[in-house]
């Protein structure tokens, strides 16, 4: 990929030459590839919604359908941000009433079991994907509260905390800083290629 | 060279690039022997801040030694010296310059144009950080070439490590600004929100200014331990109520003096249904920052009081309750640090063993493990606070 940033450089700024290890890691692929998949599936459920559920033979829950399709957009856009782990979760809680829902269509009596069944089994495959990235997130961003560090001996004034307290009255005397390190004014001006 | 190169959202990657050249006759070229993850570039690895591209090196506290010097920069510069870059870069001759206000020079923004028509008005050039700021290539790298070097540097004595001077070039002048803006007073309580790197800073700071009382607030425990080192009372926000606590350690007055040391990635948690909202807005683009410090100062703060900020903030915040804070007669002091107009006060304080910088960092590693890095900061794992990197 890195031909992409080079189209995109200044003539002078540094060319790539060969990409190393990212900082984003498998389950980072993962949760962004199910966060795009949230997106996808959950515009097909608000603007298909007829169509969905006539093939799964649920026709009368078009509005069920789509207030299902706004919550994987919600959790989708929620899994592609900073919080990946609330979005994670948000998406195993939704696969969970998927589940539910979906198995009250694989019944004797519905002629598109066959098809809700085939739904059924690609929720509760997408559902393993879910848990998989949602734990692994979880383990990568865990912060061993057990170990916390004890920085108490960190004061950064190497004469003490109170030689510190006391160290403004000791200043008060001399010029404020602010004054003291203006910089002189400078004579001339070329004009600079920066 | 080897370099920390941001390729999107979350992904920087530890590329081998080609090696910067001197390109103007003020540039200098230096072999970084130092340097640091910061805050800030936590915003850039969230994608916070707009008008990065995929390529682009990042860093902007560094400092190293000078390899290679254009003509015009010879007079302030030779092979050899060793410097601490500060990430504001400035020419030393516009009119903000001349007043110090060096984190607006007028002339050190190669992307003056976009910036004009953003800001209204060009800032300064900026290393390693968005092209707002001119897109320069930063600092977490091998080398890096420094525009208008006979001005942007600070000379540090031999006598003192890399660790004490490394942070003249960001937190530690970030910290004393924020202070400084704050005109404090022997009698002030100056509560300071944020207990990262740049708040460990504006603590000892605010101590070495003379504040009769520092409050700290955060909600990691090893940066409250460090913390209450440095002299504050700490209030953690997890646990208790920011302004109860602050109102009961001032008689219920409110602190006189507010540093904010969070910026616009306020934290989001039940306990601050704001930034709930502020996070749901983010995600819509109805809002690009998450002010809820600036709306907790502005409550708690003392009427007559100085609201400081240091936090970064990107771009526009709802909510915030101006009719309090005219109301109080707040002061509100802001802005990119004008690193070099601290300098020689620092440098001096350090040398005379005031203070010794070098206390924040908890891990070193090497530029390779930079991308590990980042997140191990921002998941403030392994009691990470501040990062340096040896490239
Ligand atoms: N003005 C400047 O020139 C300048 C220079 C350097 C850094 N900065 C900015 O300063 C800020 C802090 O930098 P840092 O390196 O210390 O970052 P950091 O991310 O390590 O620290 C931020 C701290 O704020 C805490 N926090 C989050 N929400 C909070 C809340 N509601 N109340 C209290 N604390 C809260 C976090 O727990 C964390 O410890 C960043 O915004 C950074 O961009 C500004
Ligand atoms: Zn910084
Ligand atoms: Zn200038």
């Amino acid at each position: 990929m890195s031909f992409i940033a080079n189209a995109t450089r200044y003539e002078d700024s540094p060319e790539i030459i060969s990409t190393g290890p990212s900082s984003l890691s498998s389950t980072d692929r993962l949760a962004r590839n199910l966060g795009w998949f949230s997106i996808g599936l959950g515009l097909a459920e608000m603007f298909a919604a007829r169509s969905i559920s006539r093939a799964i033979g649920m026709e009368g829950s078009e509005n069920l359908i789509r207030a299902f399709g706004a919550r994987e957009v919600a959790s989708g856009m929620l899994t592609l941000s900073v919080e990946r782990k609330a979005g994670l979760y948000s998406r195993v809680a939704g696969d969970a009433l998927d589940l539910a829902v979906l198995s009250t269509a694989v019944k004797d009596d519905n002629p598109k079991r066959g098809n809700a069944a085939i739904a059924l089994a690609m929720v509760a495959g997408v559902t393993l994907l879910d848990v998989a990235a949602a734990l692994g997130t979880r383990q990568q961003r865990l912060r061993d509260e057990d170990d916390i560090r004890d920085y108490s001996d960190r004061s950064g004034f190497p004469k003490g905390v109170n030689a510190a307290r006391t160290q403004a009255e000791r200043d008060n005397r001399e010029p404020e800083p602010e004054v003291k390190a203006l910089p002189r004014p400078q004579t001339g001006g070329a004009e600079h290629r920066l | 060279m080897k370099a920390l190169v941001w390729h999107g959202k979350e992904d920087i990657r530890c590329d081998t690039v080609s090696d910067p050249e001197i390109e103007d006759a003020r540039d200098a070229i230096i072999k970084v022997t130092s340097c640091a993850i910061c805050g800030s570039d936590l915003h850039l690895f969230h994608n916070y801040i707009p008008a990065m591209k995929p390529g682009d090196i990042i860093g902007h506290e560094m400092m190293g030694e000078v390899v290679d010097v254009g003509p015009s920069a010879k007079g302030a510069l030779k092979k050899g010296d060793r410097i601490v870059v500060p990430f504001t870069i400035f020419c030393g001759e516009c009119d903000q310059c001349k007043r110090g206000n060096f984190s607006v020079c007028e002339r050190s923004n190669r992307n003056k144009e976009m910036a004009d028509k953003v800001f209204g008005h060009t800032t300064a050039g900026l290393f390693g950080y968005t092209h707002l700021t001119g897109g320069y290539p930063g600092g977490q790298a091998e080398y890096l070439r420094v525009p208008l070097a006979d001005k942007t540097h600070i000379k540090v004595p031999d006598s003192l490590t890399d660790e004490q001077v490394l942070f003249l070039g960001d937190i530690f002048p970030t910290g004393w600004q924020a202070a400084v803006h704050c005109e404090i007073e022997p009698t002030d309580t100056v509560a300071i929100w944020g207990c990262g790197p740049v708040g460990q800073m504006a603590i000892r700071s605010a101590v070495l200014l003379g504040a009769m009382q520092v409050v700290a607030i955060d909600r990691i425990p090893e940066r409250l331990s460090m913390a209450e080192a440095g002299g504050a009372i700490t209030i953690n926000f997890d646990t208790e109520s920011v302004v109860e606590r602050l109102n009961d350690l001032t008689s219920g007055k409110g602190p006189d003096k507010c540093i904010d040391a969070v910026g616009l990635e306020s934290h989001v948690s039940m306990g601050q249904p704001d930034t709930l909202l502020d996070r749901a807005k983010q995600m819509t683009m109805l809002e690009s920052d998450r002010p809820h410090v600036l709306r907790e100062m502005i409550y708690v703060c003392r009427p007559g009081g100085i609201i400081s900020i240091a936090g970064v903030y990107g771009g526009l915040v709802d909510k915030i309750p101006m009719g309090p804070a005219m109301n109080k007669s707040l002061t509100f002091r802001m802005g990119q640090t004008h690193v070099n107009r601290w300098t020689d006060d620092l440098v001096r304080r350090i040398d005379e063993g005031q203070i010794d910088p070098s206390f924040v960092i908890t891990h070193t590693a090497k530029l390779e493990d930079g991308p590990e890095m980042y997140k191990v900061f921002r998941n403030k794992q392994d009691g990470c606070i501040k990062v340096v990197l040896k490239p």
